[in-house]
């Protein structure tokens, strides 16, 4: 989940106009930008889709990492096709946060100062080519497990970005598996490192589901709005079930000896992540945390010439263009 | 903080004959700039022959909140549809 821990706020409207936003909800009728909502579930949405937006565009660092150094030219133009789509995806999630009041550029400052934040996953390296394989498989995966559900949203504007990513983010997964594959029926030291991502990556994809039902304190109001389609067990439990098999057939191990068939429940049963280190990670402790934000704010500054000097131009046109008329 | 770049409304027209139809929005400088980003965004697989770009600003909504009288002249003349008008059976289709 590219979202987690998002804080919902507490609304202080008219009861009356409440109760019939709720009934609208309930009746699964869109709410689009125009229309009245009430102040905690534009704020609500404004932290959840801009957390996700960021993370779209942060989660470009650790595969970007790999663009020059990637095996062939077609595992290249691949990764390179995908690192694009984030941006895309990243895209359509500020487009969707600004129909709520919120600039682009605020939103940019506001992960940029901390106020904001974005997915723990992307905090953790990308050490080996297999990393990339394991990214695509496991992270996507994680993602599409939330999105797909997300797509049902009661707000237009974010519903129809999660279509279009939807749409899209199968690639992604798909490309992350074929790297796998080849990994893992390659060489002895191929599958080493595919092993090796497989080992390192796995519990920071479950944590990307964020805390366990138990521990989220934020979930009932957000299910109400149907912001949040299902709950973090939930979603944590669908993705091992789909992943056990896709790694059996890998012939890869995942780093879990509890790991286990559950008939009564039709699923398996597995070892939560180290909570403690995913509150570590969102404070600010991960191994990348620091390397993440210093390479955002570097873009920024570092482009803040191109945005001025682009409307400079665009002023200079226009402003000769009405002189002509 | 420097100014933002305006907001632009994308409308694509896809591959078989459709009218241009609105996918999403972007920030660029100028009108030529929104179309090059456009064409990033928003057809990378195929999705269109045609672009339109029209900034935000210049585009004028209905509101919300006369949703009730602003279509209440279509609701009540339902012998605008073809199904209001019985035609019997030996007649065929019409």
């Amino acid at each position: 989940m590219y979202a987690q821990m998002v804080k919902s706020e507490a609304t202080q409207d008219d009861p009356e106009k409440l109760a019939a936003f709720q009934e609208k909800i309930d009746a699964n009728i869109k709410v689009e930008p125009r229309d009245w909502m009430p102040e905690g579930y534009r704020k609500t949405l404004i932290r959840q889709i801009g957390q996700h937006a960021h993370s779209e565009i942060v989660g470009q660092l650790p595969e970007g990492n790999w663009i020059t150094r990637a095996p062939t030219l077609e595992r290249k133009m691949i990764l390179l096709a995908k690192v694009q789509d984030e941006a895309g995806h990243g895209l359509y999630l500020y487009a969707a946060a600004e129909t709520l009041g919120v600039s682009r550029d605020e939103l940019t400052e506001m992960l940029l100062d901390g106020r904001m934040k974005y997915s723990s996953i992307f905090n953790y390296p990308t050490l080996n080519w297999a990393d990339i394989g394991a990214v695509g498989w496991l992270v996507d995966g994680a993602a599409i497990m939330n999105q797909v559900p997300l797509q049902r949203t009661s707000y237009g504007p974010y519903s129809r970005a999660m279509i279009r990513i939807c749409k899209e983010e199968s690639f992604h997964q798909r490309q992350g598996y074929d790297i796998m594959m080849k990994m893992a029926q390659g060489t002895e030291a191929q599958k080493k490192m595919a092993q090796d991502a497989l080992n390192r990556l796995w519990y920071p994809s479950l944590m990307m589901f964020g805390p366990s039902d138990a521990a989220s304190v934020h979930s009932e109001q957000s299910m109400g709005w149907k912001i949040k389609i299902n709950s973090n067990d939930e979603l944590r439990q669908k993705f091992v079930d789909q992943t056990v098999p896709q790694a059996k057939y890998l012939g890869l191990t995942i780093p879990d000896d509890n790991l286990t068939w559950n008939e009564d429940k039709g699923g398996w049963d597995y070892s939560d992540p180290d909570w403690t280190e995913f509150f570590d990670v969102l404070k600010g402790n991960g191994p990348c945390n620091t390397d993440r934000m210093e390479a955002r704010n570097k873009a920024w500054d570092d482009g803040a010439w191109v945005r001025d000097g682009l409307l400079a131009h665009a002023e200079k046109k226009r402003a000769a263009k009405t002189a002509a008329e | 903080m420097s100014k933002e770049w305006p907001l632009w409304e994308i409308f694509i027209r896809g591959q078989h004959g459709l009218s241009h139809r609105h996918v999403g929005s972007l920030h660029a400088p100028d009108a030529e700039m929104a179309i090059k980003n456009a064409r990033d965004v928003y057809t990378r697989r195929n999705e269109g022959v045609s672009i339109w770009v029209v900034e935000a600003n210049n585009i004028a909504a209905s509101s919300p909140s006369e949703k009730g009288p602003l279509y209440e002249p279509s609701e009540s003349k339902i012998y605008r549809h073809p199904t209001f008008f019985d035609i019997p059976d030996e007649i065929g289709h019409m």
